[in-house]
């Protein structure tokens, strides 16, 4: 029901060779940079707790390639991938989350934080379901500004059952602000099963509790991703108001750094591994005639831009103490 | 000199905001077509039509998130909770959105949001809608408090609240929409976070806001009927917290009263008398008295609210008591 129909991800020959890359690079560096993280966690540099999105990075890098620096984008505490994939810095994010002073939030944030406005990564929320009022508000002033920029919210299967979830889909309707709700449902609300919290058959089926289209996709298939928020934002800038996504996926790690993740069924992992995105994406570029060498080419770039980044994260400095208390108030 | 009620100041200094500037906008509950519940918002949809002037659905949540994410996008939004109570199904978007947000990342953004609450007892609105809700939110940084206590106040530092960068929680006490005062024909801002010294004197300090504001000087009436001379101070902005005037006056009077419309625990009121006696114990005759409501939820019936507020009996009789050390 949840998993994909088919193993092989269909082309879209409006995209080229370069555009498939980007894209390809961009999970990869997602990738190598969550596994970097969950080193950092094991040697104590990571405080608190971190939530990896490992096999998720189609959904964040699919939707976020149709978007403009001037749209808006929002996430949640899972949101690694999505403020890289909006185009925050390897190295800045890292040292946020390693609590440096050259982190995006000058550690001040952490790892559930992350926020780059420069790109219009305007946060990373840990209170589930809290940031999509706040992407209608991002929308909201876009249009009063006469622009047509939009802003795209990401948020968990876990978030569609949150009051927050309701009110902001409605409003958004009524209002018909260009905003995309990107529902990332990785079939797990923190430690519980989505369908045992729920009892529709396709959370994308709740948009029409709002007046909006909800359309329920391969998560897991970047071009698909890319296809139907393409259309979103599309519809977004024309003034034809919200739309709900659901994206399918699957979280390859547990909740938190420190859940093992034992309530998953035997055999889900392995079975869910197999359709890995990033694995997908390369086979179609196989198919399209990209040379493995090329392959492990763009592999190899992306590890040297995480090792990088990491080293000038570490090298950096932690954070004065003086700045404890600055920016309480403007 | 011209006669304002305290609802047409509130009313005035949006307008007057809306006017002035092209970022802010008004979003609430019935506050547009139907001018709001305490018709606060009266008109002003006419005037400045409905994309600035905007109704939303009964989504509290929803209507703090907006507000916040125009303000990050350099909008100057000022959203309306009907009833301050109303907080309590929003108290997310406040205390760990709005709050937070420019510290949690450095800076980075600003979030100059302004949320107007219909606050305080005193007509029988019962539990619910009788709080006196601005000390749910004292010991959240990133917030400013405002609590204007006259008609002038009420416009001055609206303008204030809606101009400035940070995120201000503006209640006003709904006890007093009707209440009219003389002011000048040319209102001006009122800066926030500095108190006003209502009434001057030397025997005794007496601090109180918004409703208690006018109960003290009432008291302050009657005790000078009897010889002593009450100095009464209105905190005007209860975060940033102006202590200052409050030990400037106290290191003259050496003695100090508080009264407020609410139970003690976790208090302003409470916090003032804590940092009083720690900072001015030398100046301080005996221990400062704090005048609050009982510690049980505001109750419905005429009597058993009146019983519940802090009275002008109450307060004199405090001060007397301290008179005869």
């Amino acid at each position: 029901m949840d998993y994909p129909e088919r193993w092989e991800i269909d082309d879209d020959p409006s995209l080229d060779e370069a555009a498939l890359l980007e894209m390809l690079r961009a999970m990869l560096e997602i990738r190598g940079l969550e596994d970097e993280i969950q080193r950092a966690f094991t040697k104590d540099l990571v405080r608190g707790s971190t939530h990896l999105c490992t096999g998720q990075e189609a959904a964040v890098v699919g939707a976020c390639s149709v978007l403009r620096t001037t749209d808006s984008m929002v996430c949640t505490y899972r949101g690694h991938g999505a403020v890289l994939a909006k185009g925050a810095s390897l190295a800045a994010t890292f040292a946020e989350i390693v609590g440096r002073e050259t982190g995006l939030c000058g550690g001040k944030g952490g790892s559930m934080h992350l926020t780059d406005a420069g790109v219009g990564a305007y946060g990373s929320f840990a209170i589930v379901g809290a940031h999509l009022p706040i992407a209608n508000g991002l929308a909201l002033a876009a249009r009063q500004q006469g622009s047509d920029a939009v802003s795209l919210c990401f948020f968990g299967d876990g978030s569609t059952n949150i009051g927050a979830f309701h009110e902001s889909l409605n409003l958004a309707a009524v209002w018909s602000l260009p905003v995309i709700f990107f529902c990332e449902n990785n079939l797990y609300g923190e430690y519980t099963a989505w369908r045992a919290t729920a009892r529709v058959d396709r959370l994308a089926d709740r948009a029409g509790s709002y007046g909006m289209p909800g359309v329920r996709i391969d998560g897991n298939d970047v071009i698909a991703v890319r296809r139907a928020t393409g259309q979103a934002v599309e519809r977004a800038r024309a003034g034809e108001g919200p739309t709900l996504i659901e994206a399918v996926t699957y979280r390859h790690r547990g909740h938190s750094r420190t859940d093992p993740a034992k309530y998953r069924p035997d055999g889900e992992l392995e079975r869910w591994l197999k359709v890995d995105p990033i694995r997908r994406l390369e086979n179609l570029l196989a198919t399209r005639g990209v040379s493995p060498e090329r392959l492990q080419e763009i592999t190899a770039a992306a590890r040297d831009a995480v090792r990088d980044a990491v080293e000038e994260a570490l090298s950096a400095a932690p954070p004065r103490l003086e700045a404890l208390y600055e920016d309480v108030y403007a | 000199m011209s006669v304002l009620t305290y609802r047409e100041a509130i009313k005035q200094a949006q307008a007057d905001a809306l006017a002035a500037d092209p970022t802010v906008f008004l979003l609430g509950e019935d506050i547009a077509a139907a001018g709001g519940a305490f018709k606060v918002t009266d008109g002003l949809m006419d005037a400045f039509g409905s994309d600035r002037v905007m109704d939303t659905p009964i989504s509290e949540q929803a209507i703090i998130g907006a507000a916040i994410g125009a303000a990050l996008k350099g909008a100057r939004p000022v959203a309306e909770l009907m009833f301050a109570d109303f907080a309590g199904v929003c108290f997310d978007q406040i205390a760990n959105q709005l709050a937070k947000y420019r510290y949690m990342t450095a800076g980075q953004v600003s979030v100059p949001v302004t949320i107007r609450l219909a606050n305080g007892a005193g007509q029988g609105f019962g539990s619910q809608h009788s709080q006196s809700v601005e000390n749910w939110f004292l010991n959240v940084p990133g917030l400013k408090i405002v609590a204007p206590g006259s008609v002038e106040d009420a416009y001055g530092l609206l303008r204030s609240s809606i101009a400035d960068d940070d995120p201000v929680l503006f209640f006003e006490h709904k006890a007093m929409y009707n209440v009219k005062a003389d002011v000048p024909p040319e209102l001006v801002p009122i800066p926030l976070g500095r108190a006003h010294v209502v009434r001057s004197g030397d025997d005794v300090t007496i601090v109180a806001s918004q409703a208690m504001r006018r109960r003290a000087e009432e008291a302050a009436d009657k005790l000078s009927a009897q010889g002593i001379a009450a100095e009464v101070i209105d905190p005007r902005t209860i975060l940033p917290f102006d202590y200052e005037s409050v030990a400037a006056s106290v290191t003259r009077t050496n003695r100090l009263v508080v009264v407020q419309e609410s139970s003690a625990a976790g208090s302003w009121g409470a916090t003032l008398v804590a940092r009083m006696a720690a900072e001015c114990f030398e100046s301080l005759d005996l221990a400062p008295v704090l005048i609050s409501a009982p510690d049980t939820p505001v109750p419905y019936a005429g009597a058993l609210e009146a019983a519940w507020i802090p009275g002008v009996d109450d307060i004199c009789t405090a001060v007397l008591a301290m008179d005869r050390y």
